[in-house]
């Protein structure tokens, strides 16, 4: 089997995933007010560190594009963008889901959410401005200076709760939670990260081919 | 490839001064989520009327369940302020707790709620028999950001 590696990375990520829900759901403890509820923070919070940890990626290969010029970079922009969008998705859908029995709302415009809301259609829309040009290096260019403008968000998003007043909790530490609920929280953060670089080494290499094609159309015309 | 460095300069300009801009500036003063009570005390008539967001706590001992109707006191220690409401309140609203109410204010003070927020903090505890929720903590649902 040819890219071994990060298959193996990705399987090894879905195990630890199984393990961490496993001892999410039916070791850790429920919270003495939320009860069951709480245990989509197993994966709601994973999701989030991994979701603009994939951008800052994102933020850096655009950098690296602009000084450099290799298209290795621009197509990691092009993979991580992707991935983090959908798991900017999930992100939201999970907050969503622990937010009507816990707040009583699905949604709210309180800062984090409506930040969060920003970066996940500010990067969808980069995805699509890929899609609207057609000379490649001029899309390159122009996604990554996008990408570094639309980065401003993520420490946004990630302060939102500290500068003003929101619905939202403010983060987590192992203060705050109880020793029971750090492992599986833990297991499950490494989990999504090895899973979003499975997605994103994959897509990885369905960017660098769609690019090759499109050089040899370039050239034969 | 001088002329894509530029580019990468004045995109971190940009996006350095936004953050700059956004973290600094008095951005929060003006974008508000809740109010306290007592800021909404003190802005008197410029309050009632309008659909506004109320954040505190549920005094505790304020609340009275009457019919269809549920009465409440929000508080921020220093301010109270009476609510209504007809909405169902969510499965974690209970006195002490941190909550945002959104509706109106009339002239005498009174807070009409449609739509009824509660407040989770950050901490996730294990239920211990006979255990009580501490003050500190309800405080901490409220903490200001």
């Amino acid at each position: 089997m040819k890219n071994q590696w990060e298959h193996a990375v990705g399987l090894f990520g879905l195990v630890l995933l199984m393990i961490g829900s496993y001892q999410g759901l039916f070791v850790a403890p429920p919270d003495r007010f939320m009860g069951d509820v709480m245990r989509i923070m197993y994966v709601h919070v994973p999701t989030a560190w991994v979701t603009l940890l994939v951008f800052t990626m994102v933020f850096f290969v655009s950098i690296a594009w602009l000084i450099r010029g290799t298209w290795r970079w621009d197509a990691l922009q092009e993979s991580g963008t992707e991935v983090g969008v959908v798991l900017g998705c999930l992100l939201l859908c999970q907050g969503s889901i622990w937010a009507r029995p816990t707040w009583g709302v699905w949604w709210d415009w309180d800062p984090r959410l409506t930040t969060t809301a920003v970066l996940v259609l500010a990067f969808g829309a980069i995805l699509a401005l890929r899609t609207f040009i057609d000379d490649p290096k001029r899309r390159a260019t122009l996604t990554a200076v996008a990408s570094i403008v639309a980065y401003v968000d993520v420490p946004i998003v990630y302060f939102s709760v500290r500068w003003w007043r929101s619905l939202h909790q403010v983060q987590s530490s192992p203060n705050t939670v109880d020793g029971s609920m750090v492992t599986p929280l833990r297991i499950n953060a490494f989990a999504m990260l090895f899973i979003a670089i499975w997605f994103i080494a994959r897509r990885y290499r369905i960017a660098r081919q769609r690019l090759a094609e499109e050089m040899k159309e370039l050239e034969a015309a | 490839m001088k002329r894509n460095k530029l580019w990468a300069i004045g995109a971190l300009f940009v996006s350095g001064s936004a953050l700059a801009y956004i973290a600094v500036g008095d951005l929060g003063e003006n974008l508000v989520y809740y109010w306290s009570p007592t800021e909404m005390v003190a802005a008197k008539q410029k309050a009632v009327g309008a659909t506004i967001r109320l954040g505190g706590l549920v005094e505790p001992g304020s609340l009275v369940p009457t019919g269809h109707t549920l009465n409440f006191r929000v508080t921020d220690g220093t301010t109270t302020v009476p609510v209504t409401t007809q909405e169902v309140p969510p499965q974690m609203f209970r006195e002490g707790i941190g909550v945002v109410v959104e509706g109106t204010v009339d002239g005498a003070g009174q807070f009409t709620s449609k739509r009824m927020m509660v407040k989770h903090d950050n901490e996730y505890r294990a239920p211990t028999d006979g255990s009580t929720p501490s003050n500190a903590a309800m405080f901490g649902t409220m903490d200001e950001g």
